[in-house]
């Protein structure tokens, strides 16, 4: 039954974010991105991580998706193009040159995860040994509040820093300028 | 079963595709699209190497610091996008090939 569901999110991930690619319009594209994050999500809870796919689903859908939506409709002459650009087909026809090196990425990586297996390394091995993973009964937010106030209080810190300033960036690049 | 690898595979497809969509799109927006699904790849990749670190919960937490790296880069990078298109009427990174104004 687990993995049943395991391969459904992802194919359903993998599947949409194909059609994302190959789609013309773009705010089609941005919706089936929806649906890959929410697969995505779903996939982070198979290993076992609650909070990060509440909070994907959080940040993502409720921040990202929204901006990017705005985004596009902000740049409409380009949907106006789309739209014109569209002669009778359905799937745009992308670079041809992208297709084998993307390919030839995702088999250097599956070919470095077949080599890998052979040699796993020995935390993970430890942590079999010890029956220490993280298991469904675990009370995960609280564990990761804990660390959080604990051993990551300097990247906690740094980060939030860092978003503050990525966001007045943001205004600051996007502020309407008066005299042009 | 679902071990270790399943969801390595599953997040170098993921990553492919997010690099097939930065190498075709001739749209900005859908660069960003594609940049967030390689990031998405390496948050999978985070949280199931995460499943065998009860210690110190690395995998979490440093997936939770690349969600919000993700999102503070596509507000600015959607900041960027915008004020592009205002100087060019364009978001294809093709044409867009000068940094100073006219």
């Amino acid at each position: 039954m687990e993995s049943i569901l395991f391969y459904a999110f992802a194919l359903l991930a993998i599947g949409s974010a194909l059609l994302l690619v190959n789609l013309k319009n773009i705010a089609r594209a941005l919706f089936l991105f929806f649906i890959v994050l929410f697969a995505m999500a779903g996939l982070y809870l198979f290993a076992l991580a609650d909070f990060v796919a509440i909070t994907q689903i959080m940040v993502y859908v409720g921040g990202v998706l929204i901006l990017m939506l705005f985004a596009f409709m902000l740049s409409n002459k380009e949907l106006l193009k789309d739209l014109q650009d569209s002669s009778g087909s359905f799937l745009s026809m992308p670079k041809w040159q992208a297709i084998p090196l993307a390919l030839g990425f995702l088999l250097l990586m599956i070919y470095g995860i077949m080599e890998w297996q052979q040699s796993i390394p020995t935390w993970i091995q430890l942590s079999f040994e010890n029956n220490t993973q993280i298991v469904a009964t675990d009370n995960n937010i609280q564990q990761i509040g804990l660390r959080f106030m604990t051993f990551y209080v300097l990247p906690f810190e740094v980060i939030s820093i860092f978003l503050m300033m990525a966001l007045i960036g943001a205004s600051h690049l996007s502020r309407k300028e008066r005299n042009r | 079963m679902i071990t270790l690898t399943h969801f390595l595979v599953v997040s170098a497809c993921i990553f492919c595709i997010g690099l097939y969509t930065v190498l075709s799109k001739k749209n900005a927006i859908m660069i960003l699209v594609g940049i967030e699904l390689m990031i998405n790849a390496a948050i999978l990749n985070f949280v199931a190497f995460g499943k065998y670190d009860k210690i110190s919960y690395g995998g979490q937490i440093f997936g939770l610091f690349a969600i919000v790296l993700a999102a503070a880069a596509v507000a600015v990078g959607l900041a960027i996008v915008l004020n592009v298109y205002r100087h060019y009427q364009t978001i294809n990174p093709d044409e867009i090939n000068e940094l100073k104004d006219k």
